[in-house]
């Protein structure tokens, strides 16, 4: 194919040429980054909790009397709760993951860590010293959520302590970490037997370790599976009963669920809201998020659309306004696969140009990003496939206007416009 | 002339009705996601109380310690006032009206079989509240600075939460149960809720319901009522005491200055105490930290839009852009296309500037179909955005100069496309084109 008459034609339409090049060029940068942000944002909603997610529900209640002996009450819910037909366990505990109910504290290795940490007076950048969430919950909890013990055991019953009202957490002797904060805070060692410095509390020691437990709300990627699971039994009147069934029995025992404690106090507050299947936890957490994708997939389809309709117009104009001359070429003996190929190459011409400068584009805009919006760094292998993906589009927009042009035969040289 | 240039405008684009819809199409897409996302930033950003709100102002201080290191993700503890401090800005009266103020959330027991107990979010103020904002009243009246005084056990209702206690009539000298107490009521207000709620909290939502009911500040303080904003501590942090401490901030404080004097001199007055309170050695930073935001001022300073809606915006904008390439490049070559038409009107005595206001209507043409198309695509982005479950969500409508807005932008859109391909076509040199004819 020689380039030379194809340059030579464009250097005639030197303004349209480049404004498509641009058009290319910033569709490729913006469609790179939007898919970029799209797999993050994937990636974002599919982190494991941890739990059995599909056999699991929850109510949240608040307590109106404060009064009340709040582990008394919360013992007498739980064995109506585990009397409905088809609850496999129910459990009370103080916040789940992606339940947006947060209680992290700062937490050390060791107790020189911690008083490396005091007198920093903080816990930023200190060695050995993370900020985990902690949850906690009534006996069984571990087993109810369906959580995946890989070193150690479960709490024993002797490790429960209830908290008093007011208290996130009792001062209890042992604890949970999940798999990634034991491998943080002990690098190369193992975790179970250490241990752990939590708040100003009496060191707690690490029995167990399970696979995965997400915290109730999400942070910067890398620390989302920093929890501790303490043995300690919620003492506020306001707390959230997390039963197990099997999956289709769902809706049914929550019903049952909310009729049975109606039973036991008319009078309790049962927000609308606080019943809820743990997909619809998960559903309402990531809804924003879901939303988004929605979102960057259609501008990214926009664009990509908007694109091809550029292309596709222009050389459609520029087949019309060169009938005479491909009709000349025609004559003079070029195939039809010569004109063809003609216009596959101007477009491929164009469009290479486009996407040399919108990997540019593309880095700049993810730099751009990268200070304004926290996304991390645009991994490199993404630019060969957009610009796969822009050329490919670029030669499916042309077809139709280049096999037009391949048509035009021979005699129109002959005739006058 | 023009309605010759309208028709000639006509004519050609009948003549590439595909081309011409795709144009259309490219400045309605773009239009449609810009104004849907250009009307979010607009109601998210609106002034919440127009005419007031160039006089109120919010004072802040620095009470911090030298040393104390401001956490990743914490809340920011100067936000925010403590007890000692709001007060003596309080009793200083150095501003034409003031109130200190903090959101709480109580139990509602209406002591009625048909209607269960429930939680109502409400503000704790001080008695100048309601002038200050100019809360309108539809009984009674708000309470006065002795009932302060006296932490009086008064309440204020607003007329949703009066009505659905007490129905249609007169709610003045009833009783309400909130928490453990039982209050007076003194007055209803009218359903009142600015937006964006500019005086709460950093951690309180911005666009979702308003106050249902205000309690005086003193009998918050005095009873322990539970506050649902943040309290920050650097120092002793026990519950009994939080709330008096001069080492935890939660109160939010508006003042009213009506001039710019005024307002300077109050910032002046704010540097004073600051210095007052280091001599005396509570304060440990420079006085010169203290500032004095106008309202307006402390919206964009509280950074209200978040993230995503940012990003929603260049994602729209940077979509418009690439649609505006993709149509002026169209022009170019339907312009440059007709080069023979054209340079048979300039030999025929068209001057040049004729040649470019007839594109340039052409183009025009082009967005006053792109921006009715934007439009219909704009509501039904907004449409999707009520949709969603963010507190901002149901203030997304278009407004009268948002409505206007749209159809000029899509217009000067397009005529701005229009402009590099009109200039480009006027210069066409007549004679070398009707050679080639």
């Amino acid at each position: 194919m020689e380039l030379r008459p194809i340059l030579s034609t464009l250097r005639h339409h030197k303004l349209t040429a480049s404004l498509l090049t641009l058009q290319v060029a910033f569709t490729c940068a913006i469609v790179c980054n939007v898919v970029f942000m799209i797999a993050n944002r994937v990636h974002q909603i599919s982190l494991p909790s941890g739990l059995a997610e599909s056999e699991l529900s929850m109510l949240k209640i608040a307590g109106i009397d404060p009064g009340e002996n709040s582990q008394a009450r919360h013992a007498a819910d739980l064995a109506a709760l585990r009397a409905i037909p088809g609850v496999q366990a129910a459990v009370a505990v103080d916040s789940l993951p992606l339940g947006r109910n947060d209680s992290s504290y700062g937490t050390c290795a060791n107790q020189q860590a911690w008083n490396r940490a005091m007198a920093a007076r903080s816990l930023n950048g200190v060695q050995g010293c993370l900020n985990p969430s902690v949850y906690s919950g009534s006996p069984g909890e571990l087993e109810a959520l369906g959580l995946h013990l890989v070193a150690g055991r479960d709490f024993q019953p002797d490790d429960y302590v209830p908290a008093k009202p007011g208290y996130v957490a009792a001062n209890v002797p042992s604890a949970i970490v999940t798999r990634s904060l034991a491998a943080k805070l002990y690098p190369g060692r193992d975790a179970l037997g250490q241990s752990l410095y939590m708040g100003g509390r009496p060191p707690m020691r690490i029995v167990g370790v399970v696979e995965n437990l997400l915290r109730p709300r999400l942070r910067e990627p890398g620390v989302n599976q920093y929890s501790v699971l303490l043995p300690s039994i919620p003492g506020e009147p306001s707390v959230t009963y997390v039963l197990r069934s099997a999956p289709q029995d769902r809706a049914r025992v929550l019903g049952s669920a909310v009729a049975a404690l109606t039973r036991l106090d008319p009078n309790r507050l049962i927000p609308p809201d606080g019943v809820r299947t743990y997909t619809q936890i998960r559903h309402a957490y990531f809804q924003r998020d879901t939303t988004m994708i929605g979102l960057l997939i259609a501008s990214a389809l926009g664009l990509l659309f908007v694109t091809a309709l550029g292309i596709a117009g222009l050389a459609n104009f520029w087949v019309q306004q060169r009938t005479r001359s491909i009709g000349i070429r025609r004559a003079i003996g070029a195939t039809r696969g010569d004109i063809l190929r003609y216009f596959q190459a101007e477009n491929f011409l164009i469009v290479t140009v486009g996407i040399v400068l919108g990997v540019l584009l593309a880095i700049v805009l993810n730099l751009l990003l990268m200070t304004h919006y926290e996304l991390p760094r645009l991994p490199l292998w993404y630019l060969p496939i957009g610009a796969a993906v822009l050329w490919a589009l670029g030669q499916l927009a042309v077809l139709s206007p280049a096999l037009r042009a391949s048509h035009v035969p021979p005699v129109v040289a002959t005739r006058s416009v | 002339m023009f309605g010759y240039y309208l028709d000639l405008a006509l004519r050609s684009l009948k003549r590439t009705p595909i081309l011409t819809g795709l144009m259309v199409l490219a400045i309605g897409l773009g239009i449609g996601a810009a104004m849907t996302m250009l009307t979010v930033l607009h109601v998210m950003t609106d002034d919440p109380l127009p005419g007031r709100s160039a006089h109120l102002y919010t004072p802040h201080l620095d009470p911090l310690p030298l040393d104390y290191k401001q956490g990743g993700d914490g809340p920011d503890p100067t936000d925010d006032l403590t007890w000692p401090d709001a007060m003596a800005l309080l009793k200083a009266q150095r501003a034409t009206r003031q109130a200190a103020m903090a959101g709480g959330s109580l139990l509602l027991r209406p002591g009625r079989a048909d209607l269960r107990p429930f939680y109502v979010d409400g503000r704790y103020a001080t008695a100048d509240f309601f002038a200050l904002f100019g809360v309108p009243f539809l009984q009674g009246s708000g309470w006065s600075a002795a009932d302060d005084a006296a932490g009086a056990q008064v309440v204020v209702l607003v007329d949703a939460l009066a009505r659905k206690l007490f129905g249609t009539g007169n709610a003045v000298g009833r009783m309400v149960r909130l928490g453990e107490h039982d209050y007076r009521v003194i007055g209803v207000t009218r359903d009142w809720q600015p937006a964006p709620m500019f005086y709460v909290d950093a951690s309180a939502k911005r666009y979702s319901d308003g106050d249902m009911f205000f309690l005086p500040l003193a009998t918050a303080v005095d009873r322990k009522l539970d506050v649902n904003g943040n309290f920050s501590s650097w120092g002793e942090d026990r519950a009994e005491t939080r709330m008096v401490s001069p080492t935890t901030t939660w109160l939010q404080f508006w003042a009213q200055l009506d001039t710019p004097a005024q307002a300077a001199a109050y910032r002046q007055y704010l540097v004073d105490y600051s210095a007052q309170q280091k001599a005396l050695g509570r304060f440990q930073r420079p006085p010169a930290n203290a500032k004095l935001y106008g309202l307006m001022g402390w919206l964009a300073h509280e950074n209200l839009v978040p993230g995503d809606v940012r990003l929603q915006l260049w994602l729209a904008l940077g979509f418009l852009f690439v649609c505006m390439l993709n149509i002026v490049a169209l022009l170019l070559a339907k312009f440059l296309r007709r080069s023979g038409e054209i340079s048979v009107r300039r030999a025929l005595g068209a001057k040049r500037r004729d040649i470019f206001v007839q594109l340039g209507i052409e183009s025009a043409l082009i967005g006053v179909a792109g921006g009715a198309l934007g439009l219909a695509i704009a509501q039904l982005g907004l449409w999707s955005i009520r949709q969603r479950p963010d507190d901002y969500a149901r203030l997304a409508q278009m407004d009268m100069p948002m409505l206007l807005g749209t159809l000029a932008l899509a217009v000067l859109a397009s005529v701005l496309a229009g402009l590099l391909p009109a200039w480009r076509a006027c210069r066409v040199p007549p004679a070398l084109q009707l050679k080639m004819l």
